[in-house]
């Protein structure tokens, strides 16, 4: 028995060996391309970076306060679309599986989900741009409300399936009218599952270029309207580092250095409320 | 008659085409403990659900006949105001998780938004957690997640919370179950206290239990009401030959 038990030993270990192996390999590119955007990008990022609309080319500094405000702005109301309709229906599948419509629109969201970026765009420049003449940042965000509308929907669905059929017993068999068992006992025990469903869909589309070429587009000033072109970091990102000058280069090296904090930041935010505010059943 | 609180007439439930309660008939006076035993799938906790209309909120579910409570026939009233009058505890302890002990108990007005002043929540409180015997224990934690709770602690905060309504029947599906030995001894002891102000129906499939806590027992058989007698009278000399085969354990 004993040389057979080193002879396992020595598998077991090479197998652990392969595991670390491939664990490390996956990580280095993307702490490679982490490290590298940092170094480019951190030096880019001053007051003045912050608060200022790009210079005209030629003239030194500038910044992407356009861009800054204009991603906000459409997160924010793709956000104000795509939660309360996600939510809403995550609750409808959850409520009603194995019902025809559940199962139709399951189908629907699952495709939705496969659905390229860019084809999003195109739609909505068919239906929201073209027939008003004019981009705008709303076209931007429906489009951007579309893409998270499938994370928002699973993300809902899937925590509140989770959820033990018994407590939605213990709160009907005390005369809870149905409205109110959904809205005071399901989803705030779902609670944490849904936020972070919500939290990683807008981490998703943030950094969402195509939608955004044929909606919202772009604009070199610092605008507000819903209904004029609007700047975003992805799309700030794309024409300058697309165009011949180095100092557009580094405006869209800086640029992509705040998308990444924002993405990180976004995702150890969802990271914490999945652990923190987890309910314990 | 002006005791009865409870009253079945040809009761059935359905599952589907599967006849799960056969024609039921029984009758149940207030202040009485009721065990209601029987084999797995004899019907017992279907018959149970159906007397506060939580059967028919599975896909599928009918029935037919009349439960009358105090007179009035629960199928001719609004269900949620039937389960609101009848206080129900279920196999495995269900506190909400995302409410403290204290507001588990008076979950039943919190949840319907009825408003009840700080100082009546707190007597409802603290009364229905001395009637499940878990006062002593929860009085300075009365703010911590139910969910911290042990097994047996949490099945007497379900207890208290069904309690808080302040039905005059309650109904306990196999309440012990998921429980161990010492919890269960609990729940069982509180049993004898509630009677004097409500009345208990228990489904249990322990014929111990039935024969420990209940005054009166049903044996429920493939669906049907074999046997309804007092439980020393039941466990000693049963009429039926079906109730004697299963007290003397030659099927389970």
């Amino acid at each position: 028995m004993e040389p057979r038990i080193g002879i396992r030993n020595t598998k077991s270990m090479i197998y652990k060996g392969v595991i670390i192996f491939f664990a490390f390999v996956i990580t280095v590119p993307l702490i490679i391309v982490l490290l590298y955007i940092i170094k480019q990008g951190i030096g880019q990022v001053n007051w003045n970076f912050l608060t200022h609309i790009p210079a005209p080319v030629g003239e030194k500094g500038g910044g992407i306060v356009n861009a800054l405000t204009g991603s906000f702005i459409l997160v924010m109301v793709a956000s104000v679309i795509a939660i309360p309709l996600g939510i809403l229906a995550g609750i409808y599948l959850s409520e009603n599986p194995g019902t025809k419509l559940a199962y139709y629109s399951g189908l629907c969201v699952d495709i939705l989900q496969a659905v390229p970026s860019i084809v999003v765009g195109i739609i909505f420049y068919l239906w929201l741009v073209k027939p008003f003449h004019s981009f705008s940042a709303l076209s931007g965000a429906v489009a951007l409300a579309v893409m998270m509308l499938p994370i928002v929907i699973r993300s809902t669905e899937q925590t509140l399936l989770l959820l033990p059929p018994s407590l939605k017993e213990a709160a009907l068999s005390l005369g809870v009218p149905y409205h109110r068992v959904i809205l005071k006992v399901i989803v705030p025990c779902g609670f944490a599952g849904i936020l972070s469903g919500i939290t990683l869909s807008i981490a998703r589309v943030i950094g969402e270029t195509a939608p955004l070429l044929f909606t919202a587009f772009g604009s070199s000033f610092l605008s507000t309207s819903l209904f004029k072109p609007m700047e975003s970091l992805p799309h700030v990102i794309f024409t300058y580092a697309t165009s011949p000058y180095d100092d557009q280069h580094d405006l869209a090296w800086g640029a992509s250095f705040i998308l990444l904090v924002f993405v990180l930041t976004l995702n150890i935010i969802t990271k914490v409320i999945t652990r923190k505010w987890k309910i314990q059943l | 008659m002006e005791n009865t609180i409870v009253k079945a007439e040809n009761y059935n439930s359905y599952f589907g085409d599967n006849h799960v309660v056969k024609d039921v008939n029984i009758s149940i006076n207030r202040n009485e403990v009721i065990a209601v035993m029987g084999p797995s799938g004899c019907g017992k906790t279907t018959f149970l659900r159906g007397i506060n209309r939580m059967h028919e909120l599975i896909p599928g579910a009918t029935s037919q006949g009349k439960i009358l409570l105090d007179g009035e026939n629960v199928y001719d009233m609004n269900a949620i105001y039937v389960r609101a009058k009848i206080g129900m505890v279920f196999q495995r302890p269900n506190p909400f998780p995302n409410l403290s002990i204290y507001e588990n108990v008076v979950a039943g007005y919190l949840l319907n938004g009825i408003k009840v002043s700080k100082a009546d929540k707190d007597v409802i409180v603290e009364k229905s957690l001395t009637s499940a015997a878990l006062w002593k224990e929860v009085k300075d934690s009365l703010h911590k997640k139910g969910t911290f709770l042990s097994g047996g602690q949490q099945q007497r905060l379900c207890i208290a919370r069904a309690i808080a309504m302040q039905p005059d029947l309650i109904l306990f599906d196999e309440p012990t179950s998921a429980l161990d030995p010492i919890s269960t001894s609990s729940v069982e002891a509180l049993f004898h206290e509630l009677k004097a102000n409500y009345t208990l129906i228990i489904v249990t499939h322990n014929m111990q239990q039935a024969a420990r806590v209940s005054d009166r027992t049903a044996f429920f058989y493939m669906g049907e009401l074999v046997e309804f007698d007092d439980t020393k009278q039941m466990f000693t000399a049963p009429k039926d030959q079906r109730t004697q085969n299963y007290i003397t354990g030659r099927f389970s």
